[in-house]
C-alpha cells in the first residue's frame, strides 16, 4: 500500500473522490477553460467528451497538476489540493495516459511498466548502488506485479521489445499498463482509442471495463468516438469552448440540446 | 614482425589510450545532455576545478587564503597536513555533490523549459563562475597533481615486446605510458559502473526515463529536479576523473578546461545522446589522430592532431548528423 492508496482508504464506492470546482484556465489570453466544475466518484468510469479544441485535455492536465489554474479548487480525497508539484500528484494515486503516447522509446516494455512502480519503490540510492537486501527484495516484489499487468494486457511476447519498435496499438497497450502498475486510485486516459482500428477498440475497452471491475479504479476518460464512449462509461461531462455544456449518464447526454446543438455544429450567439 | 608492423600496433594502441581521455570529457557531457537536454559548456571547467579542488585539499591549502590575507592582512597558506589521496578524492567528491546541488538550486530551477540556447548561455556563464571561483579558491598558479598514479614509460612491455621483432632489426620495444594504461582501466570500470547502474537499479531507470520523456516521467512519479541533481553529480566525479588524469599527465593548469573543446568532435562522432557513442567516438578519434599524424603526418608538415579531429567531425555533420549511435533525427512536417 502506497501513499494514494492510504489517502483514498477511506472513500467509499460511489462516494466522491475529486471535485473540480469553478475552475478557470487561460494561457496568455486564450480561455482554455471557464468556471468548469464537476465531481467523480470512486469505481465509476467517468467520461470528459466534447469537440475538438474543447478543453478537454486541459481539464486532464489540471487534474493532474501540470496545469494550476487561475481560479477555481481541486478536492481530492476530500482534501482542497494547493501547491503541488506534477511528481507528487503521482504518489497520491493518480495516474495517466497521454493523447500523443509518451513512453521511454528507448527502454523495454518491462523497464517502461516498472517505472510506472516509481511509486511503490522507497530503497534509496544508496543501498541500490551496493545493490543488497532491501532494494534487491522490492526490485523482485515489483518485478511480480508488472508481471501480472503484462500477463493481464495480453502483452508477454513483447516483454523484452523496445518500445519504439512497437506498432501504435500495442504502445497505447503498454503505455495503459504503465499506468496500471502505479496501482493508482484515479486513472486518467486522454483519448486512449484514438487512431485505432475496430478490433484493437474492442480490445481497449474490454481492457478498461476490465481494470475497473477488477482492480477498482477510478477511471477518467477522454474519447471521441462516441459509440465506445457511451458504452462504457458511467457517467459523462460535455465540454465546449472550455464550458461545461452537459453533466449525467449516457441516456441524459445522449437528450441533452445543448450537447446535440454543440456537435451538429449550431452556430454560438 | 618487421618493426614497422610494431610501431603501427604502438601507434594504435596510444590512440585508444588518448582515445579513452577524450571519451572521459565526453561522457560527462553525454549524461547531462541526455538528461536535461543541456549542452553543458562548462564540462571542462567542471574537470579543472574538481583536479584544483582535489590538489588543494591534499595538499592542506586554505581555501580563499590570498582573499582572506588581502582582507585581515594575515600570512596563513597552508593547513600544515598533507591528505592521503584516496581521502583528498572523497572530500573532492563530497564538493562536486554540493555543486551539483548549488547548480541545481542557483540556476537551473530557475530556467526550467527555457530554450536549449538560454541554457546554453547559462552553462557558459557557469563556467566563467567556476574559473574565476576556483582562481579566488585555490589560487591561479600551475599545480602539479600526485595522487600515486603511475608515470612513465612502462619499461618492462618495452623489454618484452623488443623479442617480437625480426633479429637483428632495428626496434627499441614498444612505448606506452603507465599513466595512459591506468587512465583507460578507470575510464573503463567508470563505463561498466555506470551502465550496471543505469541499467539495474530504480535511480538508473528513473535517470532513463527522464531522458526519454520528461513528462511521462512526472507522471509516474519521477522527480526532475532530483533525477537533475544526481545527472550532475555524476558528471561532476566524472569530470573530477577526467581531471585527475589529464592533470596528472600535463598538471593542473587553466589549459585543462580546454580539453572540454576536445571533446567536442567525439561527440559529433558518437551522437550527443549515446554513452557507448561517446566511448568509440572518443576511440576512433584517438587512433583517427594518431594514425594519421603517423602515416600522412610527415607528407604534410606535421602536428595534423590540432586539428584532425575537427575535419573529421565535419565530415560527419555533413554525411551523418546524428553521428554513429546519435538518435536519428526525423521531423514530421
Amino acid at each position: 500500500m502506497n501513499y494514494g492508496t492510504k489517502m483514498a482508504s477511506g472513500i467509499e464506492p460511489g462516494a466522491e473522490l475529486l471535485r473540480i470546482e469553478n475552475i478557470s484556465l487561460s494561457f496568455g489570453g486564450v480561455k482554455a477553460l471557464t468556471d468548469v466544475s464537476f465531481d467523480i466518484q470512486r469505481g465509476e468510469v467517468r467520461a470528459i467528451i466534447g469537440p475538438n479544441g474543447a478543453g478537454k485535455s486541459s481539464m486532464l492536465n489540471v487534474i493532474n497538476g501540470f496545469y494550476h489554474p487561475q481560479v477555481g479548487e481541486v478536492w481530492y480525497c476530500g482534501e482542497k489540493r494547493k501547491g503541488i508539484k506534477p511528481h507528487q500528484i503521482a504518489h497520491q494515486g493518480i495516474a495517466r495516459t497521454f493523447q500523443n503516447i509518451a513512453l521511454f522509446k528507448g527502454m523495454s516494455t518491462l523497464d517502461n511498466i516498472m517505472t510506472g512502480r516509481s511509486t511503490h519503490m522507497s530503497a534509496n540510492m544508496l543501498s541500490q548502488a551496493i545493490w543488497r537486501g532491501a532494494a534487491e527484495k522490492e526490485e523482485i516484489k515489483n518485478r511480480r506485479y508488472v508481471e501480472e499487468i503484462i500477463d493481464f494486457l495480453e502483452i508477454q511476447s513483447i516483454r523484452k521489445t523496445p518500445v519504439g519498435r512497437l506498432p501504435y496499438g500495442l504502445q497505447k497497450r503498454v503505455e495503459l499498463g504503465r499506468a496500471l502498475a502505479a496501482e493508482p486510485v484515479l486513472l486518467l486516459l486522454d483519448e486512449p482509442m484514438a487512431g485505432m482500428n475496430v478490433e484493437e477498440k474492442e480490445d481497449m475497452s474490454r481492457f478498461i471495463l476490465d481494470v475497473q471491475s477488477e482492480f477498482g479504479t477510478t477511471i477518467a476518460i477522454i474519447e471521441h468516438d462516441m459509440g465506445v464512449v457511451m458504452d462504457i462509461s458511467d457517467r459523462l461531462v460535455v465540454l465546449d469552448y472550455g464550458k461545461k455544456i452537459g453533466d449525467g449518464t449516457p441516456e441524459e447526454i445522449r437528450n441533452n440540446q445543448a450537447v446535440i446543438d454543440a456537435y451538429l455544429g449550431v452556430p454560438h450567439e | 614482425m618487421s618493426p614497422d608492423v610494431l610501431y603501427t600496433i604502438e601507434v594504435i594502441l596510444n590512440g585508444l589510450m588518448a582515445g579513452v581521455m577524450y571519451s572521459l570529457v565526453a561522457l560527462g557531457f553525454v549524461l547531462i545532455f541526455k538528461a536535461s537536454g543541456i549542452f553543458n559548456y562548462a564540462q571542462g571547467v567542471m574537470a579543472l576545478f574538481a583536479a584544483m579542488t582535489l590538489v588543494g585539499i591534499q595538499n592542506g591549502q586554505v581555501p580563499f587564503s590570498h582573499l582572506i590575507n588581502a582582507i585581515f592582512g594575515t600570512h596563513i597558506h597552508h593547513f600544515g597536513w598533507q591528505l592521503p589521496a584516496i581521502v583528498a578524492i572523497l572530500l573532492t567528491v563530497v564538493v562536486m555533490i554540493i555543486f551539483a546541488i548549488l547548480v541545481e538550486r542557483l540556476v537551473l530551477k530557475h530556467l526550467v523549459n527555457q530554450e536549449p540556447i538560454i541554457l546554453f548561455m547559462a552553462t557558459i556563464g557557469l563556467a566563467y563562475f567556476m574559473e574565476g571561483f576556483g582562481d579566488l579558491m585555490w589560487g591561479s598558479e600551475i599545480k602539479t597533481l600526485d595522487v600515486g598514479l603511475p608515470q612513465g614509460a612502462s619499461l618492462a612491455l618495452e623489454e618484452y615486446t623488443l623479442k617480437w621483432a625480426a633479429e637483428g632489426s632495428e626496434y627499441y620495444g614498444m612505448y606506452l605510458d603507465k599513466l595512459d594504461m591506468v587512465a583507460a582501466l578507470v575510464a573503463l570500470a567508470l563505463v561498466i559502473t555506470l551502465s550496471l547502474f543505469s541499467q539495474y537499479t530504480k535511480t538508473g531507470r528513473a535517470l532513463r526515463a527522464v531522458a526519454d520523456d520528461h513528462q511521462a516521467a512526472l507522471s509516474v512519479g519521477i522527480s526532475l529536479r532530483k533525477i537533475w541533481v544526481i545527472t550532475w553529480c555524476i558528471a561532476g566525479v566524472v569530470a573530477m576523473v577526467a581531471g585527475v588524469m589529464w592533470g596528472s599527465k600535463s598538471g593542473v593548469q587553466f589549459s585543462l578546461s580546454l580539453i572540454a573543446l576536445k571533446a567536442l568532435p567525439v561527440l559529433i562522432l558518437g551522437g550527443f545522446t549515446s554513452i557507448p557513442g561517446a566511448i568509440i567516438g572518443g576511440l576512433i578519434i584517438g587512433v583517427g589522430e594518431k594514425l594519421f599524424e603517423y602515416s600522412i603526418g610527415p607528407l604534410i608538415g606535421g602536428a595534423t592532431e590540432n586539428w584532425f579531429a575537427y575535419v573529421l567531425a565535419l565530415f560527419f555533420l555533413v554525411f551523418r548528423p546524428q553521428g554513429l549511435f546519435g538518435d536519428k533525427i526525423i521531423e514530421r512536417v
